[in-house]
C-alpha cells in the first residue's frame, strides 16, 4: 500500500489497494448482463436483415407464433409513430421501418420459453425483402452515381451540390494557410484511410426487461450509462422516462459502445406483449459485430508545410467519415478538433463531411474520431520528419502546444502536460535501444478533451463511522477503487471503510454515462464535494455537542476538532462517534453533490513503438511499446497503467489487424472473433508505461481522466515504425501482412 | 426431440439434469446449474471466456454439448477457491490484472491448467497458452505478471 512516490503528501491517493469488486470478479460471482434472471422469465431472439439495403415488403410471423411456448412477436408496427430527430433514428435502428439499412439491421423480435425455442421461432418468421442498391465505402458513398440510401439526411450545414448521402459539413480554422504553405521549405499532401473497427468488449449486449400493461417497467442491463438507456428506451417506446427503472449490471467492457441502445427496448416491448413476463435478450457475437457500435471509417486528406528546421508553418485537413446509415454518428465534430490539438501552428484549415452508408449505426469508441485524425496528421508529420532527417520528438517539442497555447480548435489550454510526455519519452531507455535489421521505431502523440458532464453523487455516513457512496457511473476499469480512495482521503478514514456502489436510476439524479474519461474526474469530484458536505454537517453535530459555534470546528484525520485555541478544549470527535450518535443528534447524515462538472483538464500522451517486419510475409511483430501520458494525478496508479496499456493494445489492433470487411453484396464478411482478429496475448510485448502528473487545477486532487488518449497514438506510431523498418509507408489501415508485403514489393520495384 | 439425462460431477458435486440435445455445456452450466461465472463471449471457441476443465482437459464449454459431459468431471471458476482464494485469483486482484473482469474467469481457469502442466513457464509460454483467451481491457501486461507471480509463489510453496 505504499505510495509510488512521496511528493504530494496524500495518505491514500497514489496507493494501489485491492479493488472492492476484485473478489467477486475472480470467483465468478460478479453479475454481468446475461447473469441476471427472474422467475417466469422468457428469452428473446431477433430477426435481422441479411441484406445491406432492402425494402421490407412483408413480415409473416404466423408460423413462429404457432409454436408452443412462443409468447410474443414484435415488429415496427408495435412501436409508436411520430418520433423525430435522434429519437426516430434510435427507433429506426432498434427495429427497421420500411427499409432495412444494413446487414444485421433488426427487423423483428420474438420471445419464447427458452432461448433455443426463441431462436427456432426467429427462423420461422418470414420476411419478404425487395433488395435495393447499397453502398458501404466512405468514398464510394459520396461518389457520383452512388445510391442515396436515405432522402433528406443533409442538415443546414451541407453546401449545395454535395451528394445526397452527405449529412453534415464542418469547417473552421485560423491564420493564412496559403501564406503558411508559401513560407515552408517543403509542403506535402497525402490521403489516409482507416477502416471501421469494433470496440470488441468481450461481453455481448444483454438485458432483462419487464413491462406491465400499465406501461411501467424495469430493466437490468449491461451499460455504461443507465440514465441514457432509460431516456432512449422510453423515447423509442413512447413512454415517460419516469415509468422506467434501470439497474446497471457489472459491465464486461464498453469502450463507448455501451453508451447507447441497440436492442434494449425490445425486451420491454416483448414483455408487455407477453403479459408482463420478464424477457431476457442476449446478443450473439455476430449480432454484436453486425449490428452494434463500430467506429466510423475514414478517408482523410492532409497537407502540411514544414521548414527545414522542423517548424510547421501551416496545416490543412479534409476528412470524410461514415458512421453507418444514420446521420450524426460519425465523429467529425471530435476528429477535426483533435487533428492538430497537439500542435501550436499559426495557420490551420479544417474541413469535414459526414457521409451515411449501408453499415450499422456507429457508436462512440474510445476517443471517438481522435485515432483516425491522429493517423492522418501524425503519419504525415512523421513522413516529413524522415524526409528532413529530423528527430520526431524534437519536432513535436518545437511545435507542441503548451500552457496558455490557443488550441487548434479555439479554447486556450490551461495547464497541460504534452511537452512533459515528450521529454519523458525522449529520456526513456526505449527511445535509445539500437534497432536491428528489418526493425523500425515510430513515435506519435495523441489528445483527448476529457469530459465533465451531468453528475449526481450521494454519500451516507454509517452508524459505525464508515461511508457508503452512491454513484451513477458504471465502473468498468476500477473507478470504484479510485473514487473510494478520494473519499477516504477527504474524510481522513481508511480506504476499507468506504464502500462505493453504482446505483440504479431511481436512487440519484441524472448521471451521464461513464464516457469521455469522466468517471474518476466527475463522479470523483462530486464524491469529494459530497464528502465535504457530510463533513460540514458532522462538524455542526460536534459543535452542538460541545456548545460552540460550528465555524469553530474543523475536520481532519477522520474527526471533528476544535479549530484554534479560542474554540475551547475538546477531544476530537471521530466519524465513528458522530455516526453512532446521529440518530439522537438530528438524524442520518448524508452528503450530496450534483453538478454539470466543469474544470476538465485536457489529456495528452506520447507513444514510442519498435517493430520488426518479416520481409518475406509482411507480418509485423511489436518488439517493445512505451506509453507516456499525463494523468493529472494518478489516484490508483495500477488502474491508470491499465488504461494506458489497454488503450495501446486496442490501438495496435486497429493499426495491424482489425477491420470491417464488407463483400460486394454489402454483407459483413468477418462477424466472428476468428476473422475479426483483436490482439491476443501472444501478439503483444509487455507495454511499458510512464505516468506523468501535471495536476489539473479543475479537480480537487488534480485528476484529468485517463481512459481515452491511449488509443490514439498507436495508429500512426505503428505505421511509422513499419515505414522505418521497411521503407514502405502504409497510408491505409490496417497494416495487415498482405498489405505490408505488397508495399514492400512496390518500394523495392 | 426428447431431452437427455446427464449425470456429472461439477466442482466435486454430483449433479443431474435434463439436457436439450442442442444445448451446450456452457448453457447448461449457466442456465440449469446456476453457475454463471463461466461466460459467453463469442459462442465459436475464439475468446475463451467459457473455459472450463473437463476430465483434466481445458475446453471451451461453448463448443461442447451438455450431453457430452455425462459421466465426466467438470471444473469451473466457481470451484477454484477453497476456503481461501487460489494464488492465481489473489495475484490477479493484487496486480490489477482485471478491469471489466468478464474474461477473468476463463483466463484463471486456463492459467491454472497451464501451471498444473508447467509450473515454471516463460512469459512467451504463458502468452501462447493464453492466446485463446481474449482480454480487451488490459493489453495482457498485468495478466502475464500476475500469472508469473502466482507461479513463483506456488513453486515456493511446493
Amino acid at each position: 500500500m505504499a505510495r509510488d512516490d512521496v511528493k504530494t503528501g496524500y495518505k491514500l491517493i497514489g496507493t494501489r489497494p485491492n479493488r472492492p469488486d476484485g473478489l467477486d470478479k475472480v470467483t465468478g460471482r460478479a453479475r454481468y448482463g446475461a447473469d441476471f434472471s427472474l422467475p417466469g422469465m422468457l428469452h428473446a431472439a431477433v430477426v435481422r436483415s441479411p441484406h445491406a439495403h432492402a425494402r421490407i415488403v412483408k413480415i409473416d410471423a404466423s408460423k413462429a407464433l404457432a409454436l408452443d411456448g412462443v409468447k410474443a412477436v414484435v415488429t415496427r408496427a408495435d412501436l409508436p409513430t411520430g418520433l423525430t430527430g435522434e429519437d426516430l433514428n434510435l427507433q429506426d435502428n432498434t427495429l427497421a421501418g420500411e427499409r432495412a439499412l444494413y446487414d444485421g439491421h433488426a427487423v423483428a423480435a420474438v420471445a419464447a420459453t427458452s432461448a433455443l425455442l426463441a431462436q427456432d421461432a426467429a427462423r420461422l418468421i418470414e420476411v419478404t425483402y425487395e433488395v435495393l442498391p447499397h453502398v458501404t465505402d466512405v468514398d464510394a458513398a459520396m461518389a457520383p452515381g452512388a445510391p442515396v440510401i436515405r432522402e433528406g439526411v443533409a442538415d443546414f450545414s451541407v453546401p449545395e451540390g454535395m451528394h445526397g448521402n452527405v449529412a453534415r459539413y464542418m469547417e473552421f480554422g485560423h491564420g493564412d494557410v496559403e501564406a503558411g504553405f508559401a513560407a515552408a521549405d517543403i509542403v506535402r499532401e497525402h490521403t489516409y484511410k482507416t477502416e471501421a473497427t469494433h470496440q470488441g468488449y468481450i461481453e455481448p449486449h444483454a438485458c432483462v426487461g419487464q413491462m406491465g400493461e400499465d406501461g411501467r417497467g424495469e430493466m437490468w442491463v449491461c451499460t455504461q450509462g443507465h440514465w441514457y438507456i432509460r431516456r432512449m428506451s422510453a423515447a423509442v417506446l413512447g413512454i415517460d422516462a419516469a415509468n422506467l427503472r434501470v439497474t446497471p449490471s457489472e459491465i464486461g467492457g464498453g469502450f463507448g459502445g455501451k453508451t447507447t441502445i441497440f436492442m434494449e427496448p425490445l425486451s420491454l416491448a416483448l414483455s408487455r406483449k407477453a403479459g408482463g413476463r420478464p424477457v431476457k435478450l442476449v446478443m450473439s457475437r455476430s449480432e454484436v459485430l453486425r449490428a452494434t457500435g463500430p467506429t466510423a471509417s475514414a478517408s482523410m486528406d492532409v497537407k502540411l508545410g514544414m521548414k527545414s528546421d522542423g517548424t510547421i508553418t501551416a496545416g490543412q485537413v479534409y476528412f470524410r467519415m461514415q458512421g453507418g446509415a444514420f446521420p450524426g454518428m460519425s465523429p467529425i465534430g471530435e476528429a477535426l478538433p483533435c487533428a492538430f490539438a497537439c500542435y501550436d501552428i499559426p495557420a490551420l484549415k479544417h474541413e469535414a463531411v459526414e457521409v451515411i452508408a449501408n453499415r450499422p449505426k456507429a457508436a462512440a469508441y474510445r476517443a471517438p474520431g481522435s485515432p483516425m485524425a491522429a493517423f492522418a496528421v501524425e503519419s504525415l508529420v512523421d513522413e516529413m520528419c524522415r524526409e528532413l532527417k529530423l528527430d520526431p520528438i524534437a519536432v513535436r517539442l518545437k511545435n507542441g502546444a503548451t500552457n496558455g497555447s490557443k488550441s487548434s480548435y479555439g479554447p486556450v489550454y490551461n495547464v497541460i502536460g504534452l511537452k512533459e510526455t515528450l521529454e519523458a519519452a525522449k529520456d526513456h531507455l526505449n527511445y535509445t535501444v539500437p534497432l536491428g535489421p528489418n526493425q523500425g521505431r515510430g513515435v506519435a502523440s495523441g489528445f483527448w478533451f476529457n469530459h465533465g458532464g451531468e453528475t449526481s453523487v450521494t454519500l451516507a455516513v454509517g452508524e459505525d463511522g464508515t461511508a457508503t457512496v452512491m454513484i451513477g457511473t458504471p465502473d468498468i476499469g476500477g473507478s470504484r477503487a479510485s473514487i473510494g480512495l478520494m473519499v477516504a482521503e477527504t474524510l481522513g478514514i481508511p480506504y476499507e471503510n468506504v464502500r462505493v456502489n453504482v446505483v440504479e436510476t431511481g436512487a440519484l439524479g441524472v448521471n451521464e454515462p461513464t464516457h469521455g474519461s469522466r468517471a474518476t474526474f466527475a463522479s470523483g469530484k462530486a464524491a469529494v464535494e459530497a464528502a465535504r458536505h457530510a463533513m460540514t454537517e458532522m462538524c455542526r453535530r460536534a459543535a452542538a455537542d460541545w456548545g460552540i459555534d460550528p465555524e469553530a470546528v474543523e475536520w481532519k484525520d477522520g474527526a471533528a476538532h476544535p479549530a484554534g485555541p479560542n474554540a475551547g478544549k475538546f477531544p476530537p470527535m471521530t466519524i465513528g462517534e458522530i455516526g453512532s450518535k446521529m440518530g439522537s443528534t438530528g438524524g442520518p447524515i448524508s452528503g450530496h453533490h450534483e453538478v454539470t462538472a466543469e474544470g476538465v483538464g485536457a489529456s495528452f500522451g506520447t507513444h514510442v513503438v519498435d517493430v520488426e517486419v518479416d520481409p518475406e510475409t509482411g507480418r509485423t511483430t511489436i518488439l517493445r511499446y512505451l506509453v507516456v501520458q499525463d494523468a493529472g494525478t494518478a489516484i490508483h496508479p495500477a488502474y491508470v497503467e491499465g488504461q494506458y496499456q489497454g488503450g495501446a493494445a486496442q490501438g495496435i489492433g486497429w493499426a495491424l489487424n482489425e477491420e470491417y470487411v464488407y463483400g460486394a453484396d454489402g454483407r459483413l464478411q468477418n462477424p466472428i472473433f476468428l476473422d475479426y482478429r483483436v490482439p491476443v496475448a501472444s501478439d503483444l510485448p509487455m507495454i511499458d508505461t510512464v505516468i506523468i502528473e501535471v495536476p489539473n487545477p479543475g479537480h480537487p486532487y488534480g485528476v484529468r481522466g485517463v481512459g481515452e488518449t491511449g488509443i490514439t497514438p498507436p495508429l500512426p506510431a505503428v505505421a511509422s515504425a513499419i515505414a522505418g523498418a521497411t521503407g514502405a509507408r502504409i497510408r491505409s489501415l490496417p497494416c495487415s501482412p498482405p498489405k505490408v508485403l505488397a508495399a514492400i514489393m512496390a518500394a523495392r520495384a | 426431440m426428447s431431452k437427455i439425462h446427464v449425470s456429472t460431477i461439477v466442482n466435486g458435486d454430483p449433479v443431474e439434469f435434463l439436457a436439450n440435445p442442442r444445448e451446450t455445456l456452457l448453457d447448461a452450466l449457466r442456465n440449469q446449474l446456476d453457475l454463471t461465472g463461466t461466460k459467453e463471449g463469442c459462442g465459436t471457441g475464439d475468446c475463451g471466456a467459457c473455459s472450463v476443465v473437463v476430465d483434466g482437459t481445458l475446453v471451451c464449454s461453448c463448443l461442447m454439448l451438455a450431453a457430452e459431459a455425462n459421466g465426466k468431471k467438470v471444473e469451473t471458476i466457481e470451484g477454484m477457491a477453497g476456503e481461501e482464494l487460489h494464488p492465481l485469483q489473489r495475484k490477479f486482484i493484487e496486480h490489477a490484472a482485471l478491469q471489466c473482469g468478464y474474461c477473468t474467469p476463463g483466463i484463471l481457469v486456463a492459467a491454472k491448467a497451464l501451471l498444473e502442466r508447467n509450473p515454471d513457464p516463460t512469459d512467451t509460454e504463458v502468452r501462447y497458452w493464453l492466446a485463446g483467451n481474449l482480454c480487451r481491457c488490459t493489453g495482457y501486461d498485468k495478466i502475464i505478471r500476475a500469472v508469473q507471480d502466482a507461479a513463483a509463489e506456488m513453486r515456493g510453496a511446493a
